[in-house]
């Protein structure tokens, strides 16, 4: 049995050890808002927070991630000005790439309260999205910023 | 009749009942002009549906017969029937329609499907008279209910107001309305009274695609459900000779390994079981004859064929002696890869198979054919498949698949496991599974008179039909030419006295599908750089010389114009950036881009800015046009500057988004859209905005470097050897 905190809950899990943390999520706890894209870090769908960094979900053995704090999408409160923001811009097309988009957008502001252009471009790039929101990404960040997000720990 | 007909129909009028014994609008319209109408009404008796419930607490839902994958509709068509119902915008619900004659397309012919850009054209008519209709039931039940004339009643915001001001909710009127015989004539708004349509609105699907609860394919879950992956050949039409489950089924999680048509699936209850499960399957393939393919070798045959008359797909004038005649002769050759759709979200498709009914999850754009499809490999009758349609991460054309390989090969896996069972594939499987835009080979020549007027424009396309094959081959292929594989080139709108555009489809047995714009996303490279070349050869300016032969297209122009208006065209630029133009109509919208660009010295592309405007006639939300432009824009450039699918030995040689590179954030320009004032018909938009994309793109390097790019993708090799021949 393997034991996850995951947005404050914990559970217990009858998995392999190196199932990725991303498949525990989905089809152990149910969790289905973090998503599977490419299986090998190149895209981002799967991006949970744990300890309050961004991480692809698909590259860590769920034996790793014991003991740790893990957010994810639905951790997220609807209230968030990240959240908030992406409505307000319209962010969303699809929408299968957005729940790894937007933790990695909450990640950023916690590190950096207004980030820059750059500071967007280094973070979101391992964010693919191929409706091509990216513009829209860009400036929900802003727009988040402006309100004063305070960081993804909440 | 059967029972799961029988069974969705109860449910429908069971989920009204539940809503209060609520109003649920059943149409089959009446009014003419759909040429499905009358074959579909025989396909199956089976009239009562619907588009909206009301509910007796105020709830509007709205079934949506199109799928959702980003390109709005399930906001856009609720749009449309909010308009005419006038209720209350925040008390509107969606739902995915099942599948049922009732909601087949009303431009293709009797079936469910979304494509082609023409969810609002083809259900703006439909829509705005199921709205109307509604009003008109609700505003006379309400009179009913007052003794009064319905002319002193009013409909807004979800209420019947009588001129006293007595009021009525939806909610409130709901039953006794659904008493009422539907209205045969409905009188539509006029535009200047609209309070919806032509304003933008915020999307209903955003906030469950923002906290993660919108329920896409990959997400379905049900009690006991299994998790399954296909070992699929390593070459297109390739078998399986033997396979050897021993090892596979030793791997803790996977229950079963099975044989279907496509390959050996290892059934297993999660993904990474099944996953760990396909590893350890021994397959021998018989690779069949596909093993001997590689696209150099096919670029070499597509080459000689290019230089051999095909079917003629135009011809006006004497395009031969005019170009004999020419003044100046300019001709080239162009080249595009096989691209994959590469939705974000996988393939996948959740099958619950029981005895006479199967009950389908999955996000498809095509459930006419998937219906089908699976009620064969089941050996049922359609009516006992229902497919539910969830959320679609990514279409783009790949999830309306006429072979509806996705959803046959989840029924034989579901045949073979007797238990719910999901179909998954991995990025890899999805990458090389196939049904790609096809690869192109162009050649192309244009003769100039003395003053540098166009005379002659001889067109010679090659490439594999995706039509052929394919149930709608009698239809869209006529006299050897695929519409599919000429669309864009053979309605170059240009005035030249003298055109022959021909084609050649060569077979080969890799699977070729539309991919967003379809023709349009190969055409309108070749035709809109060439047009290009024929300006630098006139000695003109490409927008003016693009101009001076649209004067008798003016959408074309009026696109063009605000397009070069908004990108300041002619102005200087920064040292190094160069601007590129380029315009062409498809899917019914006219749309003109402006690409600024830099070279590096190394040969990358940077696309700083890209200025977009559309003429998509009268439209429904500004923003998702907005939306939609960004996002061809990034979805050509994902192609211009990195797509290419390319075989080996048979085998394709790119996997995953490491070897299939997209477009990132990085490398996002910014993007503004410009709408034409138009009271045209309404256009498509969801495919158009790809087409015009990389020819102006490559004009705008030929722009800054004098260096000419003809084969997609840009990638800096490429670029350098432009450089060198330039």
């Amino acid at each position: 049995m393997i034991k996850l905190t995951v947005n404050g809950k914990r559970y217990q899990v009858d998995a392999p050890p190196d199932t990725p943390l991303l498949w525990v999520i989905r089809e152990h706890l149910g969790l289905t808002g973090t998503k599977y894209g490419c299986g090998i870090a190149m895209c981002g769908a799967c991006t949970v927070h744990i300890d309050g960094r961004a991480e692809r979900s698909c590259q860590i053995p769920v034996k790793d991630a014991e003991g740790k704090k893990i957010t994810t999408i639905e951790g997220i409160p609807d209230a968030h000005p990240v959240k908030k923001a992406w409505l307000a811009e319209e962010v969303s097309q699809c929408g299968w790439c957005q729940p790894g988009q937007i933790m990695s957008a909450v990640a950023l502001l916690a590190e950096k309260r207004r980030p820059s252009d750059r500071d967007i471009d280094s973070a979101m790039t391992g964010n693919i999205c191929r409706c091509g929101t990216y513009q829209r990404v860009r400036r929900a960040i802003h727009i988040a910023a402006a309100a004063g997000a305070k960081g993804g720990r909440k | 009749m059967n029972d799961i007909m029988n069974m969705s129909r109860r449910d429908f009028l069971k989920a009204g009942a539940v809503l209060g014994g609520g109003l649920v609008l059943g149409f089959r319209l009446p009014f003419a002009g759909f040429p499905f109408e009358a074959a579909a009404a025989q396909e199956a008796p089976y009239t009562p549906n619907a588009f909206i419930r009301i509910g007796s607490d105020n709830t509007v839902t709205f079934i949506v017969n199109k799928s959702e994958m980003g390109q709005g509709v399930y906001t856009s068509l609720p749009m449309l029937i909010a308009e005419e119902l006038e209720c209350d915008w925040h008390k509107i619900r969606v739902e995915s329609s099942p599948v049922d004659p009732i909601y087949n397309h009303t431009m293709f012919g009797p079936m469910m499907v979304t494509g082609g850009s023409t969810s609002v054209r083809s259900e703006w008519e439909r829509l705005s008279k199921a709205g109307a209709a509604a009003r008109e039931m609700l505003i006379a039940a309400a009179a009913d209910v007052w003794k009064v004339d319905k002319g002193s009643c009013r409909a807004e915001k979800g209420r019947v107001v009588h001129k006293s001001g007595r009021k009525l909710t939806y909610g409130q009127l709901a039953e006794r309305a659904a008493k009422l015989a539907v209205p045969t004539e409905v009188r539509l708004k006029e535009p200047a009274r609209y309070k919806v349509i032509g304003k933008p609105r915020h999307r209903l699907d955003s906030p469950e695609k923002v906290n993660g609860k919108a329920e896409f394919g990959l997400d379905v879950h049900a009690p006991g459900m299994l998790t399954a992956l296909v070992a699929r050949p390593p070459v297109f039409g390739g078998k399986v000779v033997s396979f050897s489950a021993g090892r596979a089924k030793g791997v803790a999680g996977v229950t079963d390994v099975v044989q279907v048509p496509s390959g050996v699936a290892v059934v297993a209850t999660g993904f990474w079981p099944a996953l760990k499960g396909r590893e350890a399957l021994e397959v021998v393939w018989d690779e069949g004859e596909g093993a001997g393919l590689s696209t150099a070798g096919m670029r070499e045959e597509y080459a000689n064929l290019a230089k051999t008359a095909g079917a003629v797909a135009r011809k006006d004038g004497d395009p031969d002696g005019a170009l004999a005649q020419a003044a100046k002769r300019i001709s080239a050759e162009y080249e595009v890869p096989y691209l994959a759709h590469a939705t974000m979200e996988p393939l996948n498709c959740f099958v619950d198979l029981r005895g006479d009914r199967c009950e389908i999850r999955t996000g498809t754009q095509f459930q006419t054919s998937d219906r089908n499809a699976a009620a064969r490999v089941a050996g049922l009758k359609p009516e006992q498949v229902n497919i539910h349609t969830t959320y679609l991460g990514g279409g783009f054309g790949r999830r309306a698949n006429p072979q509806s390989d996705f959803v046959a090969e989840a029924v034989q896996v579901a045949k073979g496991v007797n238990k719910p069972v999901k179909v998954v594939w991995t990025r890899e499987d999805d990458m090389k599974g196939g049904f790609y835009r096809p690869m192109w080979y162009d050649r192309i020549s244009a003769g100039l008179d003395g003053s540098g007027n166009l005379v002659a424009w001889r067109h010679t396309i090659v490439g594999q039909s995706i039509i052929a094959g394919t149930p709608f081959e009698s239809v869209m292929v006529k006299g050897g030419i695929d519409d599919a594989s000429v669309e864009g080139a053979q309605n170059i709108p240009y005035a030249i006295p003298n055109v022959l555009v021909d084609l050649h489809s060569p077979k080969n047995v890799v699977p070729v599908l539309w991919w967003r714009s379809v023709g349009h996303s190969h055409t309108a490279f070749v035709v809109e750089s060439f047009i290009d070349e024929a300006a630098h050869a006139a000695g003109k300016d490409p927008y003016e010389f693009r101009r001076a032969l649209l004067a008798r297209h003016p959408r074309h122009k009026g696109a063009l114009e605000l397009a070069a208006q908004k990108a300041a065209w002619g102005k200087k630029l920064p040292a190094g950036r160069a601007r590129g133009i380029a315009v062409h109509e498809s899917f019914g919208s006219f749309i003109a881009q402006v690409a600024e660009v830099s070279v590096s010295p190394k040969g990358e592309v940077r696309v700083h800015r890209v200025v977009c405007a559309i003429d998509c006639g009268r439209f429904v939300n500004p923003d998702t046009i907005a939306a939609q432009m960004e996002s061809g824009i990034v979805f050509g450039l994902s192609a211009a500057l990195h797509g290419a699918i390319t075989l080996k030995n048979g085998r394709v040689e790119q996997s995953n988004f490491d070897d299939y590179p997209l477009l990132r954030m990085n490398e996002m320009p910014k993007v503004e859209v410009h709408i034409v004032p138009s009271q045209e018909p309404p256009g498509g938009v969801g495919e158009p905005g790809v087409p015009p994309l990389a020819p102006a793109v490559a004009n705008a390097v030929f722009a800054a470097t004098g260096a000419r790019l003809r084969i997609l993708p840009m990638t800096p090799e490429a670029v350098l050897r432009a450089m060198k021949s330039a």
